[in-house]
């Protein structure tokens, strides 16, 4: 048997929905005999009748009525169609849901979906990465698992953690990446894994362009390089303590995100590296990021727009030369 | 109503029968709200109160309105004139005066000030100061309600005409009215959003024609008469439990202060002053109740001495107590401990 991310992102929702009567489906779409503009929810509706329900084009009442429901004790989740057009909900994720448990002591418990991240031809709002900007804003959990296994188990945990928590899953791993069968448990939410283990360079990645900085590895595993490739999986809670671990092995440093440049996740994986771990690095820690524009329509432009392989090798090697 | 409860009164001088059921009940709670943001209001002029002040200070008829036909397992979310109707709803004094004055034993806890604040595990919905934005969310706990068996349930929620304009109202209105929830919206229309007067606000002849476009059913009423407002918002609850689509209820007022006490709301032009939607609906309350001798002035006497005693008993419990300290705050927006990030 064979398992896409996407089919995953299904299977967890199945489980979720029988396992727990607490938890419904809230988004465009996703109802029905349609199941969602990716098929995330395909056939969710009639196994499930009355609990996976299509929404108006209402992305900030979508989350506000999932905020309302949480506070009576549900558990929903809420399919944005891309996470570009979460930017309308930002009011109700940010001020509402991030700002209640701080406010009243009572938490949040919405899981927010957000089909994130570009593929070709889909231009600057079907594309977006908004990992950074949830992760800046205090109250939310934002998840951005690499892999089916996770998806799989962290859209579960996602619904089971009593606080808002906003699911960025990657458009690109939706139909590209496979796996043999589901787990039954993954690691905590919080934790990073090494998903290549290496002693010359550390990268660090989270969602699709893991896959990217793992062909990098290998590649240059050719050369006799042994480059550490470590998977954020969550970039808030991010895990400092197994970043540090791994530049103390390597002395060299290398994060890489999809979002944009200006501040954002790499920029605070460096950050932390560099005021709680300098005398570890023998280098200046480096990072890629998607390019300060709009995410461009054409192929051509597209690939050179966010980090690729080979944007990621060519700052891999002068990290490795210096 | 006002009139005919005048011309009555010249007739006899013996007890009527109130204008409604429980309009003296409904008196009280507005007299008690008067005299709360009374008080608060000269706690703030004595620079004792930090962050802003607002009152409704003519907004308590239909304020208490809102509150008052609530019953428990039933979910509120007012906004920020609502003192009359929170307080009508269950919300203790003291929680107003813990979170004015920044005690650490309010609900808030200093984390939050003023009219931002609630217990929504009681039903109690905590706004935020996006306007529109909690439609929605008395929707969603509306169909938690549903999904969850409960029976005989409602939801109101407050707005005013200045929030009515926001994307998150309509979105809101839109979607209560989809998923045809038991609920009530209440819009006062106090003719200014701080200082923008009704024409720059919108240009539709008048808000409750929304009410068709939304899938609700409309109602006005006249914000400084308090049977009306009972009558009206009270029927608007009724339907709502009763399964009726969910109920639109424009009140028209004038704001008897500022935004908020920071403002002397020099913008308010005489003419409008002048306008019948300007009176003081607790004086007309108050008219209706001496006209009609629904009580004698020895009662109403004795209701404002009970108002102000436990105002000043609120006021002093939260006083005597301590402020919230940073070294000893927990700084944790997550209620899960071991999913917080570690940012030095």
């Amino acid at each position: 048997m064979s398992i896409t991310y996407l089919e995953a992102i299904r299977e967890a929702q199945a489980k979720l929905l029988r396992d727990d009567d607490r938890v419904f489906i809230y988004g465009q779409d996703v109802g029905g005999s349609f199941g969602g503009a990716f098929k995330a929810t395909k056939g969710l509706a009639k196994e499930f009748p009355g609990r996976v329900l299509n929404t108006p084009i209402s992305e900030d009442a979508m989350v506000g009525t999932a905020i309302g429901a949480a506070l009576e004790g549900m558990r929903p989740i809420v399919e944005m169609q891309f996470a570009d057009f979460s930017s309308t909900a930002l009011n109700q994720i940010l001020n509402n849901a991030g700002t209640h448990y701080w406010r009243t002591n009572v938490p949040v418990p919405i899981t927010v979906r957000l089909p994130s991240g570009g593929t070709k031809g889909s231009g600057p709002f079907h594309s977006q990465s908004m990992e950074s900007l949830y992760a800046h804003y205090p109250g939310l959990i934002v998840m951005t698992p690499a892999t089916v296994e996770d998806v799989y188990t962290m859209l579960i945990e996602a619904v089971a953690i009593d606080d808002p928590v906003v699911f960025c899953e990657h458009k690109y791993l939706y139909y590209h990446l496979k796996a043999d069968k589901l787990p039954t448990e993954g690691l905590p939410t919080g934790q990073a894994r090494i998903a290549r283990e290496g002693r010359d360079l550390t990268i660090v990645a989270y969602s699709a362009v893991l896959h990217e900085c793992l062909a990098v590895a290998e590649q240059f595993a050719r050369e006799g390089f042994e480059i550490e490739v470590v998977d954020l999986r969550s970039v808030k809670p991010l895990d400092t303590d197994t970043v540090l671990a791994s530049v103390a092995r390597t002395g060299r440093l290398l994060c890489v995100g999809e979002s944009f440049p200006w501040g954002g996740a790499t920029a605070e994986v460096i950050a932390r590296v560099t005021s709680e771990g300098f005398h570890l690095l023998d280098a200046a820690p480096q990072r890629i990021n998607a390019r300060d524009t709009p995410i461009p329509y054409h192929p051509n432009l597209w690939a050179a727009h966010r980090p690729n392989a080979k944007t990621i090798a060519a700052k891999a090697r002068n990290l490795l030369q210096e | 109503m006002l009139q005919t409860a005048q011309r009555s009164s010249k007739r006899s001088i013996s007890k009527k029968a109130p204008p409604h059921e429980r309009f003296l009940e409904a008196f009280r709670w507005m007299l008690l709200a008067r005299t709360l943001e009374e008080k608060l209001v000269s706690l703030y002029r004595g620079g004792l109160i930090t962050g802003g002040v607002y009152v409704g200070r003519g907004q308590e008829a239909v304020s208490v309105a809102c509150g008052l036909f609530l019953q428990k397992g039933d979910v509120f979310a007012p906004l920020i004139r609502d003192q009359a109707g929170r307080s009508a709803f269950g919300e203790p004094l003291v929680d107003v005066a813990r979170t004015y004055l920044g005690s650490r034993q309010g609900p808030m806890r200093g984390r939050d000030g003023n009219i931002h604040r609630g217990r929504p595990r009681d039903g109690q919905f905590a706004m935020i100061s996006h306007l529109g934005a909690m439609i929605s969310v008395a929707v969603g706990a509306l169909m938690a309600k549903r999904f969850k068996g409960e029976k005989n349930f409602v939801g109101l929620t407050c707005i005013g005409e200045g929030g009515m304009q926001t994307g998150s109202a309509h979105e809101g209105l839109n979607i209560a009215a989809v998923e045809q929830v038991p609920l009530v919206v209440v819009a006062t229309n106090n003719h200014y959003a701080y200082s923008t007067p009704n024409e720059r606000e919108f240009a539709c002849h008048d808000l409750v024609d929304r009410a068709k476009g939304y899938g609700f059913e409309g109602h006005t009423i006249d914000g400084t008469d308090l049977a009306n407002c009972l009558d009206v918002i009270g029927g608007a609850v009724q339907r709502a439990r009763a399964g009726r689509p969910p109920q639109l209820v424009v009140a028209s007022i004038l704001r008897l202060s500022g935004h908020g006490e920071h403002d002397d709301a020099s913008y308010v032009t005489e003419e409008i002053k002048r306008e019948p939607f300007a009176r003081d609906c607790l004086k007309c309350t108050e008219k209706t109740i001496v006209d009609l001798n629904l009580a004698g002035t020895e009662t109403l006497r004795e209701w404002r001495e009970d108002a102000a005693a436990q105002v000043d008993r609120a006021i002093s419990t939260a006083q005597k107590e301590a402020a919230p300290e940073a070294d000893e705050e927990d700084w944790r927006a997550i209620s899960m401990r071991d999913l917080v990030d570690q940012v030095e």
